[in-house]
């Protein structure tokens, strides 16, 4: 069950964000997944409530939206959703395919309260990037 | 009840801000598996990661490996396991400097404990290193430790279907190693056919091989990959190649 390890290392970043935005508590987070992350989205769940205890995010739900294991075919093209041991195109059965998602594990969002915040959206700037 | 923070208490506003950060959370382990990659790459040492469930195979397939290769270059292991020092023991036996990871109740390795290891283990003139990995078909897949490949071992008594019930796992396979073959004949429901569709259903192009670490002849496919990886992995760092296994001198000649 490497789903607290996991988690651990979404609330170091939780805390990091958190801090740099001087928010006093972390009230939602959502993290972006798919099947061939190799994170069950149940246990990471299970995982969360006991990692976050005595934290800033000690009360914080966790979100997960989970993405489509979707493959795209080298030989013909078709993109498809499919199975995450299916991994082959459905209609030439044959040749190489990419994975256009399926894999991530992002920290997607952090909700926060902060003290003088307008109630709003922002992009964490400095630290924001894309996996 | 409050959307944001559950307190019971509604038509309450709280200052909050929502801030998109997408940030991979496997990023840390990966950097610290790339540091290790970079210390391994500097010392020439190609690095194979070994993956199994528990009891495939994966210790008997080092022993016959060092039996087979150590005359023709050095070979360093990393060990993990719960608990025990047992198998760097039975490496050890063997000659070959072998540092044990116990992990405690931790599942798998992380890039964070091998490199840690790297601080007790002296890589100077170390050809290859296999890490050994905890057991596990689920968890170890998560997590770059700083290897080159990875070498996923199927033994034949765990069942065909087994990359069809754990893809993660196969899918990060560079090899896949269908071992204890010489039982085949006393456990006619694996099917190598069968195993090798379901790691096609992954849309693998990987190499399947067959061994059999108890018999010598059965290891040449598995002796041939490494010595194909070694000698792509040392042109890569422009270091001449080992001459691995050389084949022993005619007699006469």
């Amino acid at each position: 069950m490497h789903e607290l390890a996991v988690c651990q290392e979404l609330l170091r970043q939780v805390s990091e964000v958190a801090d740099r935005r001087g928010a006093t508590r972390v009230l939602r987070i959502t993290v972006r997944m798919g099947p061939l992350s190799g994170v069950e989205p149940g246990l990471l769940k299970r995982a969360f409530t006991i990692a976050r205890a005595g934290g800033i995010a000690d009360r914080a739900r966790l979100d997960i939206e989970t993405e489509p294991v979707r493959i795209r075919c080298g030989i013909c093209g078709e993109e498809s959703e499919t199975a995450p041991n299916r991994l082959r195109c459905p209609d030439c059965r044959s040749g190489p395919v990419s994975l256009v998602s399926g894999d991530a594990l992002v920290l997607a969002r952090v909700a926060m309260e902060r003290p003088g915040a307008a109630d709003g959206h922002a992009i964490d700037g400095e630290e924001a990037r894309y996996v | 009840m409050c959307e944001d923070c559950g307190c019971g208490l509604t038509g309450h506003e709280h200052d909050t801000e929502s801030v998109q950060v997408m940030r991979g959370l496997m990023e840390d382990n990966d950097r610290l598996a790339q540091h290790n990659r970079e210390h391994f790459d500097a010392h020439g040492a190609l690095v194979v990661n070994l993956m199994s469930s528990p009891g495939a195979g994966k210790t008997r397939l080092l022993e016959a490996t060092v039996d087979a290769m150590a005359d023709w270059l050095s070979i360093a292991v990393i060990e993990g396991d719960l608990e025990t020092e047992n198998d760097a023991a039975r490496l050890r036996a063997k000659g070959v400097p072998a540092h044990q990871i116990t992990t405690g109740s931790a599942c798998h390795l992380d890039a964070a404990m091998v490199h840690e290891a790297l601080h007790h283990m002296d890589l100077d003139g170390i050809d290859l290193v296999f890490i050994e990995n905890v057991g596990n078909l689920v968890c170890p897949a998560s997590f770059d430790l700083g290897q080159h490949l990875n070498a996923v071992l199927l033994s034949i008594a765990e069942g065909d279907d087994k990359p069809a019930k754990y893809p993660v796992m196969f899918r990060a396979a560079d090899l896949v190693v269908l071992s204890k073959c010489d039982l085949l004949h006393a456990i006619p429901d694996f099917d190598p056919d069968r195993a090798r569709h379901a790691l096609a259903d992954l849309g693998l192009a990987v190499p399947v091989i067959e061994t059999a670490a108890g018999r010598a002849t059965a290891l040449e496919p598995w002796l041939a990959w490494l010595d194909h990886a070694l000698d792509t992995h040392r042109a890569r760092l422009g270091l001449h190649p080992v001459s691995v296994r050389n084949e022993p001198a005619a007699a006469g000649a």
